[in-house]
């Protein structure tokens, strides 16, 4: 049994949480302007913003997805060799 | 701008057991005035966004602790 | 379907050891006016909700599910190396003896959760006053909370979790003007 993953202790850097809350950051705005655009469908600056900042984000996941696999499961992201989706760390243990 | 927090001076009776807090307070952050948000209000950063909990400003109601901030002088300016 | 995302919402830090206090947070996970109550309220109402907001009501939905991980990552965190000693000085004997360690859908008082916290009563107005209250009510027990602790990473967390939900009352204020607006009745006789 090798359910121990010491590897993955190094994915706790600096690095590691600085991307993560970019990327939190900018889907925090994408969420903001959701619900806001659910009530305001015809603010069409708020759709631009939506959509520039919908790009931008999924610049950074591929960013991030790289250096620590999947962010998003049944194909919506890429798996690597062998199957990284079930690594640690998750989300409540970082 | 409305304030978001109001106070009130409770009545103390001669007999309650604790020590009594003058002021009372309770919360009344923005949703309850802005009304149907308008277009275009001012923004926060993306990373401001996330670390106050909106987008914009506007929505925003900080929540110091009501135990410190209620003194009597706090109270007599918002009645 | 969900797809689900391996991030939290807004990153959960605990400075502290604190079993007493996941005892209380667990008011947010399985309590009257917790985020499980909160998510399950909106996603079953949505399907008898005009068009116009299913949209926003699904939405809010969704972003609950987010909140819900965030409360429970906090208990886990605040739990997560407590002895079985400190978990009964926290008042958390009872959990332990029959749960150990892992999360239960109840309340600060330890009575399990039920869908009778929430209702969808199929009238539009009706249900979204019920979440505009829903929201207020989430908001206070924030509040408290907060008044609860002096961890100020556990207080940086549910101080963005208590702007949310002044964030969701105001989208389902907007909600009810929009569905209440007689520009809304487009049948014509």
């Amino acid at each position: 049994m090798t359910e121990k993953q010491p590897s993955k202790q190094n994915e706790t850097t600096q690095a590691y949480y600085t991307l993560l809350e970019q990327i939190q950051a900018l889907d925090f705005v994408l969420v903001e302007l959701t619900l806001y655009l659910g009530t305001h469908p015809e603010d069409s600056q708020a759709i631009q913003q939506f959509n520039t900042t919908s790009l931008q984000s999924n610049q950074l996941k591929q960013q991030y997805q790289q250096l620590y696999g999947p962010l998003y499961q049944f194909g919506a992201s890429p798996s690597g060799t062998p199957w990284n989706w079930k690594d640690a760390p998750w989300p409540w243990q970082v | 701008m409305s304030t978001y927090r109001k106070y009130y001076r409770p009545f103390i009776g001669p007999f309650d057991p604790c020590s009594p807090i003058q002021w009372k307070s309770y919360e009344t952050p923005p949703q309850l005035y802005l009304g149907f948000q308008p277009y275009n209000l001012p923004q926060n950063s993306p990373k401001e966004a996330l670390r106050t909990g909106t987008l914009w400003p506007a929505l925003f109601a900080p929540y110091p602790d009501p135990y410190k901030v209620s003194t009597s002088e706090e109270g007599e300016e918002q009645n | 379907m969900w797809v689900y995302e391996k991030k939290l919402q807004y990153p959960v830090r605990v400075s502290k050891c604190d079993p007493m206090m996941a005892k209380y947070l667990i008011e947010q996970y399985g309590g009257a006016d917790g985020e499980l109550a909160a998510a399950l309220r909106y996603l079953n109402q949505r399907y008898t909700l005009p068009e116009k907001v299913i949209g926003l009501v699904n939405d809010i939905g969704t972003e609950e599910l987010s909140h819900l991980e965030m409360i429970a990552t906090m208990v886990y965190k605040l739990t997560k190396d407590a002895t079985a000693e400190q978990m009964k000085e926290a008042g958390l004997g009872a959990h332990y003896a029959s749960h150990d360690k892992a999360l239960y859908f109840n309340d600060a008082s330890g009575n399990p959760f039920s869908a009778t916290y929430f209702t969808a009563k199929g009238d539009p107005i009706a249900d979204l006053y019920e979440d505009i209250a829903a929201e207020e009510k989430a908001r206070a027990t924030y509040q408290w909370l907060i008044n609860m602790t002096d961890d100020t990473d556990l207080i940086d967390s549910l101080t963005f979790l208590r702007e949310r939900e002044i964030i969701h009352s105001q989208r389902f204020r907007e909600a009810v003007e929009i569905i209440k607006d007689d520009q809304s009745t487009k049948k014509v006789f």
